[in-house]
């Protein structure tokens, strides 16, 4: 691959990832249409980086999280993936890791890992937090000693902020926040180069939040790993990422660094979605709320050309002609929409 | 920060396993207990049959030596050793003898005590403490040798079940697509059998062939019909615990299919089973108690609890040979009901007490 990205600090680097559920009906189950939950998504991550994805629900972004770490044909039989997932080892050779079986893919397993929404049922209630922890140690790095692996559980409960002691117990036993830490710690076991996280803390009480967010912010610093952050609350996304892509209708119309998404959102979608974050301050009234009219088109039956030209407010006739392609605009960030500039208002 | 102590209290702490966490849950529930002792108590008389009821002494001094009838009569039915005629012919409770240890309950369930005929003598006395049925042959006698039969029908006949039933909804709720439906279909046709009947037709049908190992075929059968339910369970626990996010943390962690499958998945599904499982325990006592009250069980030579309350018909004014082996039916199949409850609520960490 002679590409200008394969440099040294490229980690993955997704690439017309399309993902389409299949719809049966009828009594002999036959395929009536697809679900395009991701309909061509490229974004690349850096090593040490954190990569907000944002979008509402039902947008794709789990199913992204899902596609990288390479579970959905386990998890629904079935489905369609294609695209290229290359993961670039520090010598610089890529695998596509959409292309490996899933012997070959086992190799992988250790070095991209997950931290799930849930945090009830993302651990085996049957299994002491101990046994959870060890269980991919025992796996991946099968040659330790049962004294060694101890010795990790302990650090690996330490580094998470839990007391030892806890490695008897059940996960029942722990508060919310509490298991998020087990699952962050079971994550971490393989030492992996990449965690999904797949809205982590929306689970969880704000306060408890925000523990976990600067638990794994110092976990990152701590061993350069880099994070696919996935989640709906763009604060909490901001606070995090250093770069965040914005996906609508299995699509990303906008990847930029946090401050240029955050401040300065350029693709209509952006615009609307952030002009609807709350703000803690009843003085201020200069804010201008964009309403956008209508619902979330289906992705079984999506628009042609641009997926948001339905409820875009500068929708032009020509935007139902092709689909937008990522464009970059004068900051560097790449937005699917030719007919915005960075810091100029909409409606041009 | 010393390692070292830390990893000493994490392996101290850390020394319950599953396993006897589970049991350490079980002892609390005190109605699981007393039914696991009534299990053992079973097991117990089943395996000591014949040193408790036995027409033979276990140990006795008799023409000038010592000898072990019982153990001996063991030997013989291994063929190591072989009864002499005057042993053959010997009615073992007219011996004069020097000292003698014998048996609680001097009699086998074939000894036949001629003098009970009328229904007075037959009735329960310090001779036959339940009574006899309506040929004399003591019903105590049959109970503590019944018990062989009623524990093994159970255990053969679930394992059967359960060995079918679980590798079948295992493979059907975790693979899906057409092997679910294959299999689904396959419990479908097995369900809608009518199983009494079932049963009834396959024993009437062998009734000839099979002689010796009657008890075996019923046992077979049984468990060969009974699957159904527990693949169902099975079934619908696999499918409600494959959505799970640990068995997709389990797949993004590169467990093999045999460890998420036999490691995480059938943990988590199996409780609902154990519980099916002692109550299906009990029904296959049931059901061979009602074939042989039917007369459909075991042949007449052999005695099982099911075949005691057979013989009610022949004598209705005697309760006692119907009251005491439906109390031992009852009492088992109550036990194993009970220790299905606790070991459901032993299994689940979220029940901790």
């Amino acid at each position: 691959m002679s590409n200008a990205k394969t440099s040294n600090d490229v980690l993955l680097e997704v690439k017309d990832l399309k993902v389409y559920f299949p719809v049966h009906a009828g009594v002999f189950q036959r395929k009536v249409a697809d679900v395009k939950a991701v309909d061509g998504v490229s974004f690349t991550i850096k090593r040490g980086e954190t990569l907000g994805l944002v979008g509402e629900s039902g947008c794709g972004k789990t199913t992204v999280g899902r596609a990288v770490i390479n579970v959905l044909r386990h998890v629904s039989p079935g489905v369609h993936v294609s695209g290229e997932v290359n993961y670039y080892e520090k010598d610089g050779t890529v695998t596509n890791l959409l292309a490996l079986s899933t012997k070959n893919m086992r190799a992988y397993r250790s070095k991209i890992q997950m931290i799930f929404q849930d945090p009830f049922s993302s651990l085996n209630a049957r299994l002491s937090v101990k046994q959870i922890i060890a269980e991919p140690l025992e796996i991946h790095q099968p040659n330790l000693s049962a004294a060694e692996v101890n010795d990790q559980v302990v650090w690996l409960l330490e580094k998470v902020g839990l007391q030892p002691e806890y490695a008897a117990r059940f996960p029942h036993e722990f508060s919310g926040g509490q298991r998020q830490r087990i699952g962050i710690a079971r994550a971490l076991s393989t030492k992996p180069d990449l965690i999904i996280c797949d809205e982590p803390v929306s689970a969880l009480d704000v306060s408890v939040q925000a523990q976990v967010i600067n638990l794994m912010e110092k976990l990152r610093e701590e061993f350069g790993m880099s994070y696919l952050f996935v989640a709906h609350d763009l604060s909490v996304v901001y606070h995090i990422s250093q770069r965040i892509a914005v996906m609508y209708l299995g699509n990303v119309v906008e990847i930029g660094t946090s401050d240029q998404v955050y401040f300065n959102s350029t693709h209509p979608y952006t615009r609307a979605l952030l002009s609807a974050v709350p703000v803690p301050d009843p003085e201020r009234k200069d804010k201008q709320r964009i309403v956008l009219q209508g619902d979330i088109p289906t992705p079984m039956n999506k628009p042609s050309g641009c997926g948001f030209r339905t409820r875009c407010p500068i929708a032009k006739p020509s935007c139902a002609d092709a689909p937008p392609l990522l464009d970059t605009k004068s900051d560097g960030r790449l937005v699917a929409c030719p007919y915005v500039q960075v810091g100029e208002p909409m409606g041009v | 920060m010393s390692n070292t102590t830390t990893t000493q209290a994490v392996s101290e702490s850390q020394s319950e396993t599953y396993g006897q966490f589970v049991r350490r849950q079980f002892k609390k529930n005190t109605m699981g207990m007393v039914s696991l002792y009534v299990v053992f108590g079973l097991a117990f008389i089943a395996l000591f049959a014949d040193f408790l009821a036995n027409e033979k002494p276990i140990i006795a001094s008799y023409q000038g030596g010592v000898s072990t009838p019982v153990l001996k009569g063991y030997a013989v039915s291994l063929g190591l050793m072989q009864w002499t005629t005057e042993e053959t012919q010997r009615d073992w409770k007219t011996v004069t003898y020097d000292w003698v240890i014998s048996a609680p309950i001097p009699y086998t369930m074939e000894s036949v005590d001629k003098t009970a005929i009328s229904l007075k003598d037959r009735a329960p006395s310090s001779r036959h403490w339940f009574g006899t049925d309506d040929i004399g042959r003591d019903i105590c006698a049959g109970i503590i040798h019944g018990t062989r039969y009623a524990l093994s029908i159970g255990f053969i006949a679930i394992s059967i079940a359960l060995a079918i039933g679980v590798v079948l909804g295992l493979i059907a709720g975790y693979y899906g697509g057409w092997v679910d439906i294959l299999i689904s279909r396959i419990i479908e046709i097995v369900i809608s059998l009518p199983t009494f009947f079932l049963i009834i037709t396959i024993v009437a049908m062998l009734q000839d062939t099979v002689r010796e190992g009657r008890i075996f075929l019923i046992m077979s059968v049984i468990g060969l019909t009974s699957w159904t339910s527990i693949a169902r369970l099975v079934r619908g626990e696999v499918l409600r615990v494959k959505t799970m996010e640990y068995v997709t943390a389990s797949k993004a962690l590169g467990f093999s299919s045999m460890r998420i499958l036999f490691g995480h998945v059938l943990p988590n599904s199996i409780a609902p089973v154990l519980v099916s499982a002692a109550f299906g325990i009990a029904t296959g006592v049931l059901i061979e108690s009602s074939l042989s009250f039917l007369g459909f069980g075991v042949p007449p030579t052999v005695i099982t609890w099911g075949s005691m309350l057979f013989r009610v018909k022949a004598s209705i004014n005697a309760w006692w040979v119907g009251l005491y082996p439906g109390i031992m039916i009852f009492l088992t199949v109550s036990a194993y009901n009970l220790i299905g409850d606790a070991l459901r609520d032993a299994t689940d960490p979220r029940l901790r007490q």
